[in-house]
C-alpha cells in the first residue's frame, strides 16, 4: 500500500490554478523528486501535503486515512510529517537542543532527559555534535539546515518533505546538507523533495516528477527522466537547467 | 467527468468530493457561529444574574443606574465632552510631532549635537517616570506661577501642554523602537547609495518604522482619549468635572456614567481601527 496517496488535488490562489489536478502515489522507501521551473506549483504542492495550504478540490490519503477531510485534526497530521523550508525557520530564541526537543516534549510527550538525548544522538550522527548549546546565528547556513532536518527527524515522522532545503545555501555549504539527505535515504526514509539541483536529484530520487504549470507532466524512474524524457517540455527544462549549470 | 480529464482540458469543475467538503465545512461553520452565540448568551445571563442579585443592587442601581438623572445630566456631560475631543485633537498631533523629533534627537551620532542627544534622553526619562497627573498639576498651576509674558493661562491650554509633553515621551519611545526595528542593512543599502543620514532617515528608514508602530501609536491615543479627564483636576469645564458638578448637587452617581459611556464610545471605534489595521498587517504578511 502507498503511504501518500494525492488525487486529484487544485489549488487556486487568486483566480489562478496553481496546481491542476496532481495525481501522485508515494510507496514506503520511496524518494520522491518534484522538479520544474519557479511558479510550477513544487513547493505549493509540499505545503498541501502539510496542510499549511487547504486544497481547493482533489484529496490527499497518508497511510490510508484522507487527510484534506475537513473533520481531521491537522494537528494529528503533522505529527507523522516532517518538513523542512528552503529559510531554515529555526526558532531565534532557542538553542539548538531545544529547537530539536521542542517539539518531543511538548507534543509527543517526550521526557526532557529522553528528548535530549535523541537529539544529542542526532546531532552527533550528523557531525553537530558539538552546536547542542549554540544559537542558530551563531551557526553557518549549512549548520542551520542542518539542524532544521534534525529537529523535523526527531519526531520520527512516517514522511519528510523537504522544500529547496539547499536553495539558500552557498555551493560550498550545499554539499553537507545533501549528504545528511542521502543517508536518510539509506536509513530507509520516506521522501518528498523539490530542488534545483539536478545532479543530486539524478542521484537520489526513486521517482522524478516533472511539473509545469500545475500539471504533473511526466513521472518516472530518474534514469529515465534525465536521459530520455517523453515531453518536449520536460527536455526543454532539463536542457536549460544543466545550460545553466555549465556557464 | 474525472480528475485527469480536468486537467487536461485545463478548466476546474468542482468535484463531488469537493462540493462534499464544502457542505461538511458549511456545517461546522455553522456550528462554531451557534456554539459562540450559546457560550455568548450563557455568559451575559450569568453576570446580569450574579450583579442583578447582589445584596447591595436596589442601591447600586439608585445611584448609578438612574434614567432621570441620566437625562438631565447628559447635556451638560456631553457639552462638557465636546473640550475632551477638542483637548485630544489638538494634542494628539502635537504629541506625533513631538515625539518623532525626540526619537530622531536620540538617534544623532554626530558628536556636536550630544547636547540635543542627552536633552531628548532626560526629557524622556523624566516625562514618562512622572505620573501624567502630576505632570497635570505642574504644569498647570506651576507655570503661571512663573507670571511670564505670554504664559497661556487659559486652563485648557495648560491641560493640552501638560498631556503633549506627557505623551510625547511614550510615543518617543514607540518611534524610536520602530527606527530600531528596522534591518541596519537597509540603513547600509540606502548610505550606499550615498544618501545622507537625514535622507536616509526621511526617504527609507521612516517610512517603514511608521508602518510599523501604526497599532502601538494608536493604543498611546487610545489611552490618550480617556486621559483628557485628566485634565479636570486642574479645573476646565470638561466632561468628568460636569459629572462632579452634577454628583456633588444631588448625591447620584449616574451622571459618572454618562461620562463613561461617552469616552466608550469614542474610545471604541479606534480600538476597531487598531484591529483592523493589526489584521491588514497580519494578511499581508501571510500572503
Amino acid at each position: 500500500m502507498s503511504l501518500l496517496t494525492i488525487e486529484g488535488v487544485w489549488k487556486n490562489f487568486h483566480g489562478h490554478s496553481v496546481l491542476r489536478g496532481i495525481d501522485l502515489e508515494v510507496h514506503p522507501h520511496e524518494v520522491v523528486s518534484l522538479i520544474g521551473a519557479s511558479g510550477s506549483g513544487k513547493s505549493t504542492l509540499l505545503r498541501c501535503v502539510n496542510l499549511l495550504e487547504t486544497v481547493d478540490d482533489g484529496a490527499i490519503f497518508l497511510d490510508g486515512e484522507e487527510i484534506t477531510d475537513p473533520r481531521v485534526n491537522v494537528d494529528d497530521v503533522r505529527k507523522r510529517l516532517g518538513i523542512v523550508f528552503q529559510s531554515f525557520n529555526l526558532f531565534p530564541h532557542m538553542t539548538v537542543l531545544d529547537n530539536i526537543t521542542l517539539a518531543p516534549r511538548q507534543v509527543h510527550k517526550a521526557a526532557r532527559a529522553e528528548a535530549e538525548e535523541q537529539a544529542h544522538d542526532l546531532l552527533a550522527r550528523f557531525g553537530l555534535a558539538d552546536k547542542a548549546r549554540a544559537y542558530p546565528d551563531q551557526l553557518s547556513g549549512g549548520q542551520q539546515q542542518r539542524v532544521a532536518i534534525i529537529r523535523a527527524l526527531a519526531t520520527q515522522p512516517r514522511l519528510m518533505l523537504l522544500d529547496e532545503v539547499t536553495s539558500a545555501l552557498d555551493p560550498e555549504l550545499v554539499t553537507e546538507v545533501l549528504g545528511i539527505i542521502r543517508e536518510l535515504k539509506e536509513s530507509g526514509m520516506t521522501m518528498i523533495l523539490t530542488t534545483h539541483e539536478m545532479g543530486f536529484c539524478r542521484e537520489i530520487s526513486d521517482t522524478v516528477c516533472f511539473l509545469d504549470s500545475g500539471v504533473l507532466l511526466e513521472k518516472g524512474p530518474a534514469e529515465k527522466i534525465f536521459t530520455d524524457p517523453e515531453q518536449a517540455r520536460t527536455r526543454e527544462f532539463l536542457r536549460s537547467v544543466l545550460e545553466t549549470r555549465r556557464l | 467527468m474525472n480528475e485527469s480529464a480536468r486537467a487536461t482540458s485545463g478548466e476546474w469543475v468542482k468535484s463531488e468530493r469537493q462540493l462534499e467538503r464544502e457542505r461538511v465545512r458549511r456545517s461546522r461553520a455553522r456550528r462554531s457561529a451557534s456554539i459562540a452565540t450559546g457560550s455568548t448568551i450563557v455568559f451575559i445571563v450569568l453576570v446580569v444574574w450574579v450583579v442583578t442579585n447582589s445584596p447591595g443592587w436596589p442601591r447600586v442601581q439608585e445611584k448609578f443606574f438612574d434614567p432621570g438623572e441620566f437625562a438631565k445630566a447628559l447635556p451638560d456631560v456631553l457639552s462638557g465632552f465636546l473640550l475632551n475631543i477638542k483637548i485630544f485633537l489638538i494634542a494628539e498631533p502635537l504629541i506625533l510631532v513631538v515625539g518623532l523629533l525626540v526619537a530622531l534627537a536620540r538617534g544623532i551620532r554626530t558628536p556636536a549635537f550630544f547636547p540635543i542627544r542627552a536633552l531628548a534622553t532626560i526629557y524622556t526619562d523624566i516625562f514618562r517616570g512622572v505620573p501624567t497627573i502630576l505632570v497635570i498639576y505642574l504644569i498647570g498651576f506651576g507655570l503661571p506661577a512663573l507670571e511670564l509674558q505670554g504664559i497661556p493661562s487659559d486652563l485648557a491650554t495648560l491641560g493640552i501642554i501638560a498631556l503633549t509633553l506627557s505623551y510625547g515621551g511614550y510615543v518617543a519611545e514607540v518611534f524610536r523602537s520602530g527606527i530600531e526595528s528596522i534591518h541596519p542593512s537597509q540603513f547600509a543599502a540606502a548610505r550606499s547609495l550615498g544618501l545622507s543620514h537625514a535622507k536616509t532617515m526621511r526617504f527609507v528608514v521612516l517610512p517603514q518604522a511608521t508602518r510599523r508602530v501604526v497599532p502601538p501609536l494608536l493604543n498611546d491615543f487610545v489611552s490618550l482619549q480617556k486621559d483628557t479627564a485628566l485634565v479636570a483636576t486642574i479645573g476646565p469645564l470638561e466632561a468628568l468635572r460636569q459629572a462632579q458638578i452634577h454628583t456633588a448637587s444631588t448625591f447620584n452617581y449616574t451622571p459618572y456614567l454618562a461620562a463613561a459611556l461617552l469616552f466608550i464610545l469614542l474610545t471604541i471605534p479606534m480600538a476597531r481601527f487598531t484591529d483592523h489595521l493589526a489584521a491588514r498587517t497580519r494578511r499581508r504578511r501571510g500572503a
